[in-house]
């Protein structure tokens, strides 16, 4: 089958400060396939795509488009060899209509005829089956047919290579099955459909190759019917090589959190945990694991009193937290090391004292009556660069200029130095390298050893086994098992996480 | 043309190069200005000349120039609270003509009272006018998301309006040939001056506050808890801080530090409420705070050289210049300063076109729109 190729991309490298995030990456797509890039979060997905799409430009490497050699340096390049990305976030003009979206910034010329273009768009929707309506405003669509709107811009604009983010993360499941028909309609007519994704099912569902990447490397490319969904996990997570596991020697003491039918809203108005229960004991760590957006984010934020639950009840000791603040809950005893470091958890534009006094400022020693004692902070700032090994080269300059790692022993010198009943670590070791990964490792590992009932959340299967007493696994929200690591098996947690309970 | 200009992220911590990129800010300014006065046939540096001697040349001219110091200071020292935690209030204007009303109302009414009740009754007055002007914008803020910078600024129309409808209307003095003025107030409620000069007392309101603002900000529990929400309010939260009850404190502050401002104004150089008795001090006073870098006592030497222009600005009305100049220059000053600040951040480099298809191995920080 000679099919005609539509992307040869060859050797792209592109990186990021120090971090490499291709590395020498080829990539075909052909007419008339739906081809699926699939990998872990951070594996290179979408920077591969997004230099395709000439968001970004690769360092090396060459890209051919429809068999001609090009060199693609913004987006409307892109868009002008026949590429069309639909992102994640939609880039949709909220207030104008969805044909006024779909020309913007295409059509030539001062004067709009409204209905002669909204006659032309809905004409030209009808063809790809792709039904919306021109003259509705985007504010006023779901999600799924904003993402309708964001396929026919592209396609007006005469694209025939489509790249599709994780485009069913927002939709619901017909929404999900309605997309499908559209992208496997577009592949019949000859365009090339590449959708960017983690999600197992719909990888096996939608696509005729699959091209697997995993931190920054591609691992292989593949058709359907070669694989299974064991194998595509297989290549996505990598060798499963379990390390000895650090034994828990001390007894597990009393349970401090009961968490029971939890429900908590997501930022996108969905229910992002659903009904999920399970209790943590002093002493112990609990591994949650599931790919990163099945409700983690969510369930720590409403552990922490930063997100309000729908239903359900969470208890510290035997006390219910409904309706505390996130004071309350920092005064309970509950610490948590957010993923975003610099998004929620320091204050990149204050120096070290500053941040390591966020949390007990209003206590003494720090707090003197109304006043803030800047030398007791200043104490513990060097006292944390000692005891954590930060490497800092002005304690008194801001801190958004250091590493990944030293922010972490930052954040969690501060969270720990607060003795914590329970210590929340989300992905605490994202980004990280060996060394620093090591001594986060072992911090958690203290804490535990201390008495602290630690939650640990992590995509690392191999993290969790080597770290966890127990081991929850979320998928979509809700929890599809609780296990312990020496009963099971990498490849069980791993279907846990891709689908359904085990039976 | 063979390339392109590239624009690049970078970071300039150095304390001194920042104040030296703004400088040529400023620089860049007077050149803009010097090219406008040029155009309308006036020599810019014989007007830079005799704007600088109005203002700083002679002791009237600096007494003067302390005279427009002490409103525009207490203005800026007030929008740099709520700026601090990037609300930004730009309603000084409003809340320095409210504050102005309260305590006119308080000298109006019992003008009889002894001096030393009267002042601070009526800087009390006034710093209430001002909180309830910073407040009526900020409780829409803290509950449902309201865009303040609309609100402050309608809120000035608002204000002035009202001190419009005064003087023109129940508050008008009889006596006063239907100018658009209140009686004067009782002596009593007059701020005292230094010596013979035109400069009063409000000089030392303004300069504690700003040395009292400094150690809030800096020192206080408080003044930690707005730097951490104005830096990163996502982190204020994880911290369990109460971010409404900030914004609605904040803006209550702001509001009454600028209210002080009017008060001080009507007590020490109008002795009575008229109607545009602040020319602005309150948009000025924007400039200052940002300029300063919310620094109150760097806000000292900003408001200082400001009033300076002011002053200089009606020195040069005598050679047919508008005193309109130094509110042009004010604004050409702001402008380059802003523009400056681009390039504390990034730096443009120009790249060279490579006509081969294998693009040129670089790092690069791309702007993400």
């Amino acid at each position: 089958m000679a099919a005609k190729q539509l992307v040869s991309m060859r050797g792209i490298t592109k990186s990021f400060g120090t971090e490499t995030v291709n590395d020498r990456i080829d990539f075909d797509l052909q007419a008339g396939e739906i081809h699926a890039l699939l990998g872990e979060n951070g594996a290179g997905k979408s920077t591969l795509m997004n230099i395709l799409s000439g968001v970004y430009r690769q360092d090396a490497g060459e890209i051919k488009l429809h068999g001609q050699p090009v060199t693609i340096q913004s987006p409307k390049d892109a868009i002008g060899c026949g590429v069309g990305m639909i992102h994640q976030h939609f880039k949709l003009v909220e207030n104008l209509t969805a044909a006024e979206n779909i020309i913007l910034g295409y059509k030539k010329g001062l004067m709009l005829n409204r209905k002669k273009i909204n006659q032309e768009i809905a004409e030209f929707s009808m063809s790809y089956g792709l039904s919306i309506q021109p003259q509705d405003c985007i504010y006023q669509m779901s999600v799924g047919e904003k993402q309708r709107v964001e396929i026919l811009k592209a396609l007006y604009r005469g694209a025939d290579i489509l790249i599709l983010d994780e485009p069913t993360a927002v939709l619901t499941p017909q929404e999900t099955k309605e997309l499908f028909t559209i992208l496997k309609k577009m592949a019949a007519e000859g365009c090339g459909v590449i959708i960017i994704t983690h999600k197992m099912q719909e990888v096996m569902e939608i696509a005729d190759r699959i091209t697997v990447l995993r931190k920054g490397k591609k691992v292989g490319t593949r058709e359907i019917g070669q694989v299974n969904e064991q194998v595509l996990a297989e290549m996505m997570m990598g060798q499963m090589v379990i390390r000895e596991r650090i034994k828990n020697i001390n007894p597990v003491g009393e349970t401090v959190l009961t968490v029971q039918n939890l429900t908590v809203r997501g930022d996108k108005g969905v229910d992002a945990v659903k009904d999920v229960s399970f209790t943590v004991n002093q002493g112990e760590i609990l591994g949650i694991a599931g790919i990163s957006g099945s409700g983690q984010k969510e369930l720590a934020e409403a552990i922490a009193g930063l997100r309000r639950a729908e239903a359900g009840s969470i208890k510290i000791a035997q006390e219910e937290t409904k309706g505390k603040t996130a004071r309350e809950m920092i005064d309970l005893g509950i610490s948590f090391v957010p993923e975003d470091r610099l998004g929620m958890g320091l204050i990149g534009t204050m120096d070290m004292a500053d941040n390591l006094i966020l949390k007990d400022y209003r206590k003494p020693p720090i707090s003197r009556g109304i006043f803030i004692d800047k030398q007791k902070a200043k104490e513990r700032a060097s006292a944390v660069i000692e005891q954590f090994d930060v490497k800092i080269a002005d304690n008194n300059g801001a801190i958004k200029s250091l590493s990944g790692g030293n922010l972490q022993k930052i954040l969690l010198g501060r969270e720990i130095l607060e003795e914590p009943k329970i210590l929340i670590a989300a992905y605490p070791v994202r980004g990280l390298d060996i060394g620093t990964t090591e001594a986060v490792y072992n911090l958690l590992l203290e804490q535990r050893d201390r008495g602290c009932a630690v939650i640990f959340i992590s995509e690392d299967l191999d993290e969790i086994m080597e770290l966890s007493d127990r081991i929850m696994v979320m998928e979509g929200g809700r929890t599809t098992g609780i296990v312990k690591p020496e009963e099971t098996s990498v490849e069980e947690i791993g279907r846990m996480m891709l689908s359904g309970r085990v039976s | 043309m063979n390339g392109r200009f590239k624009i690049e992220k970078r970071e300039i911590q150095n304390k001194y190069a920042l104040t030296g990129i703004r400088l040529v800010g400023i620089f860049l300014a007077l050149i803009a200005g010097g090219i406008f006065l040029a155009s309308t046939g006036h020599g810019p540096i014989l007007v830079y000349k005799a704007m600088l001697k109005g203002a700083f040349g002679s002791s009237y001219g600096i007494n003067e120039t302390i005279v427009k110091t002490i409103p525009l200071l207490l203005a800026a020292l007030g929008i740099s609270v709520a700026f601090r935690m990037k609300l930004w209030n730009i309603g000084a204007e409003g809340q320095i003509c409210v504050g102005g009303i309260a305590a006119s109302a308080v000298a109006l009414k019992f003008g009889h009272l002894p001096s030393y009740v009267l002042l601070p009754s009526m800087l009390l007055a006034g710093f209430l006018g001002g909180a309830i002007w910073g407040l009526l914008p900020a409780i829409p803020k803290a509950l449902w998301k309201t865009n303040e910078t609309i609100t402050t600024l309608m809120m000035n129309y608002i204000g002035i309006l009202w001190v419009d409808y005064l003087v023109f209307g129940p508050w008008k003095d009889p006596k006063g040939f239907n100018f658009p003025i209140t009686p004067e107030f009782s002596p009593a409620a007059f701020l005292p001056t230094f010596g013979r000069s035109r400069v009063h007392t409000g000089i030392i309101i303004a300069l504690v506050l700003a040395a009292l603002l400094y150690v809030i900000i800096n020192k206080t529990l408080w003044g930690y808890e707005i730097r951490v929400a104005g830096e990163n309010s996502e982190a204020a939260k994880y911290a369990g801080m109460n971010v409404k009850r900030n914004i609605i404190l904040a803006m209550g502050i702001s509001g009454g530090i600028a209210g002080i401002a009017g008060m001080t104004e009507l007590a020490g150089i109008t002795h009575r409420l008229q109607s545009g008795f602040s020319p602005g001090y309150g948009y000025s006073a924007i400039i200052i705070a940002w300029l300063s870098r919310l620094n109150p006592i760097a806000a000292i030497g900003v408001s200082f050289l400001f009033g300076g222009m002011l002053v200089g600005g009606y020195a040069v009305q005598t050679s047919g210049l508008p005193a309109a100049t130094a509110v042009m220059m004010q604004g050409l000053i702001l402008f380059f300063v802003l523009g400056a600040e681009f390039f504390t951040q990034h730096q443009i480099t120009w790249i060279k076109k490579n006509h081969a298809e294998k693009p040129v191995v670089r790092k690069e920080v791309e702007i993400h729109g």
